[in-house]
């Protein structure tokens, strides 16, 4: 695939992935420009984590590119594809509990990443520094050293972004990220996603219209693997395609 | 959390207190409380002790089950076995031979010239490579075939199981090369020196002990180290460390290699030890076997595993002499007791129970300890002072 360059972060054309003929993204196009704020909405089922899987390597397409700062990726392995520049929460928070809160950050911590690296690490000044860093912002300094295990629901959520914070991504995909919070860690949450959406672009699907309202930048909704519309949240919310499939319900 | 350099940042003041107690029992109380016949035979359980080891890093730290352990420790028993079958056919002890000179097994088998895979087996320092190379090398293969194609959990655990009776069929089969079902038996000395004599088995129990020693503090190493946390979250959540920037594959890999390494020691401590190697100890029973051991001491936890293959044998001998027929429905009750009601084994019941007042204990004499030392230097300043 010979695609031109473009100025956007990431370029998604094309792409489609069928699982035994059915076709859970259909000819999908994406663009997401620098510093963005996207998000995904849609009706379960309608394919928005397999674009995410199919961004980072879980799956691979069926068809179309996805290119990251004009690479594709869709040739490359998942560690690559991780070191070029793109973290991926997922739907279900995922940290490891049966580590503390300070190794779920080190372990994210981009050194060491192959085997005899991994064996003869040492810790030093200013990982424990970036760990401390990290942890502040996602609120989890009191528990730095309680093991992740014991975090609720919503702090795990904020363990699993900050393990991607600290791997510095220049694309950040986030799978519910708010999914199981209260509202006034709703409202952290946001405020956290603004402040590091300065620096790179974010992805973020979500089922919760105000969050979205809050962080949007720009709205794609998502309807049987297609585009359904794009835009600014008060057209999407207004339209009437959108209101019928996803949210008159 | 404070280090006192290389030590404190290998183990624990815990694992320093397992390591010590451990170390004793085996270098101090057994050699003190059994004869020679009993210790060898405790000498013979340790060699699967190195295979539980190994077995709580793969399975109990990475989560790799791996039901074929055997094979690397026979492999590593057969390497062994190998170069002191041929210093035990000379050509004047096997003179009596068709072809004088090459293993008797070889003979018996119409065979009349030593096969090319054995020449180097002559040479002793090759021989010390091939144990640990070999086994390690085959582990490597099996893992970068199955890891990177993904495969994991039950599928792989069926597949080391499959390489397990594949070996055994084949050493089996090729008995000419091999020495066959019986294996490579009748080994009499290494570099010129009775292994059989008294003396021999009391130097090599200690230079068992020393080995599994060693292998533990490899083992301490790796656990503490940041891989030995990334084998945890991977157990936990293999998709969450892939998606961290890690290749999955190259640590299951190491840590299988090093599993197997292990047991490739323990194989040639035991073709020392009882002299003899044969393909029993490779299939699927003693593959399982090595699992239950790890089990029953305690998957998590390094000291456990080999606490559980000392006592799971040494019940084994014990129970087998009195009712052999029951020994294996014992086993298999064993097993079952333990992943139902004791999932963390030996050193799980320990953690929850024992540890507390252990580390309570130690507390108090660790507090006694520096305050007598503390009063000591203070009389030592008084003094100066006068
Ligand atoms: N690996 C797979 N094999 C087969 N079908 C799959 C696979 N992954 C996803 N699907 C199917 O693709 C469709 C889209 O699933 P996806 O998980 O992307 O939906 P979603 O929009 O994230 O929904 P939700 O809001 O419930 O998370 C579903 O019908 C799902 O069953
Ligand atoms: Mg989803």
């Amino acid at each position: 695939m010979n695609a031109s360059n473009t100025d956007f972060v990431l370029a998604v054309e094309n792409l489609t992935v069928s699982f035994d003929g059915f076709k859970a993204v259909d000819d999908l196009n994406l663009y997401v420009d620098e510093g963005e704020i996207r998000v995904i909405i849609g009706p379960n089922g309608a394919g928005k984590t397999t674009v995410l899987d199919l961004i980072c390597g879980r799956t691979r397409s069926t068809q179309g590119s996805i290119r990251f700062r004009n690479r594709e990726l869709t040739k490359m392995t998942e560690s690559d594809i991780v070191k070029s520049g793109v973290g991926r929460k997922f739907q279900t928070p995922s940290v490891y509990t049966e580590l503390t809160v300070y190794e779920n950050l080190e372990i994210s911590y981009p050194k060491g990443r192959n085997v005899f690296g991994s064996l003869f690490f040492r810790r030093d000044e200013t990982i424990v520094r970036k760990c401390e860093e990290v942890a502040e912002m996602i609120l989890l300094k009191d528990q730095l050293y309680d093991s992740a295990g014991l975090l609720s629901h919503g702090q795990k959520q904020w363990l699993e972004i900050g393990m991607l914070l600290i791997q510095d991504p220049e694309l950040l995909m986030l799978d519910e990220p708010v999914a199981g919070m209260s509202v006034t860690e709703r409202h952290e949450t946001a405020k956290l996603l603004r402040r590091i959406s300065e620096n790179r672009s974010v992805i973020v699907i979500e089922h919760d219209m105000q969050f979205v309202a809050e962080i949007a930048d720009k709205v794609t909704v998502l309807h049987q693997g297609k585009i359904l519309t794009e835009g600014p949240i008060d057209t999407v919310k207004n339209d009437p395609k959108v209101v019928e499939v996803y949210l008159g319900h | 959390m404070k280090s006192s350099g290389f030590w404190g940042s290998l183990f624990s003041r815990h694992d320093t207190l397992s390591f010590v107690v451990l170390a004793l029992i085996l270098l101090v109380v057994l050699p003190l409380s059994l004869d020679i016949f009993r210790l060898s035979l405790m000498g013979k359980y340790m060699t699967y002790a190195f295979v539980a080891l190994g077995l709580a890093l793969c399975w109990g730290y990475g989560g790799v089950l791996s039901l074929g352990q055997g094979v690397f420790f026979g492999l590593g028993g057969y390497m062994l076995a190998m170069f002191l079958k041929l210093e035990s056919s000379d050509p004047e002890s096997t003179a009596i031979q068709t072809t004088p000179g090459i293993p008797d097994f070889m003979d018996w088998n119409q065979i009349t010239e030593l096969p090319w895979f054995w020449e180097p087996f002559y040479s002793f320092p090759f021989t010390l490579a091939a144990v640990l190379v070999v086994p390690t090398a085959f582990a490597y293969l099996i893992g970068v075939a199955m890891f990177k194609r993904r495969v994991s959990g039950v599928y792989f655990a069926i597949i080391t199981q499959a390489i397990a009776a594949i070996l055994t069929i084949l050493i089996i089969g090729q008995q000419g090369y091999t020495g066959g079902v019986n294996g490579i038996t009748d080994l009499r000395t290494l570099l010129g020196w009775n292994i059989r004599s008294d003396f021999a088995r009391y130097v090599f129990y200690f230079v068992c002990v020393g080995l599994l020693l060693l292998c533990i503090v490899i083992s301490q190493f790796v656990s503490r180290s940041k891989l030995g946390r990334i084998l945890v979250a991977m157990r936990g959540a293999e998709d969450r460390v892939r998606f961290s920037g890690y290749d999955v594959a190259n640590f299951k890999t190491f840590v299988f290699c090093l599993g197997a390494a292990f047991s490739a020691i323990g194989g040639a401590m035991f073709t020392l030890q009882v002299g003899f190697m044969s393909p029993s100890f490779i299939g699927i029973v003693p593959s399982i076997e090595m699992v239950i051991f790890c089990a029953v001491g305690g998957r998590l936890s390094i000291y456990g595993s080999v606490y559980g293959a000392l006592l799971v044998s040494w019940a084994r001998t014990a129970f087998s002499e009195s009712f052999p027929e029951l020994w294996l429905f014992a086993m298999g009750a064993l097993f079952i007791a333990v992943v139902l009601a004791f999932p963390d084994g030996l050193a799980g019941l320990y953690n929850q129970y024992g540890r507390r007042h252990v580390e309570r204990q130690l507390d108090k004499w660790l507090l006694t300890l520096k305050s007598s030392t503390r009063t000591a230097s203070v009389k030592g300043v008084a003094h100066e002072r006068q």
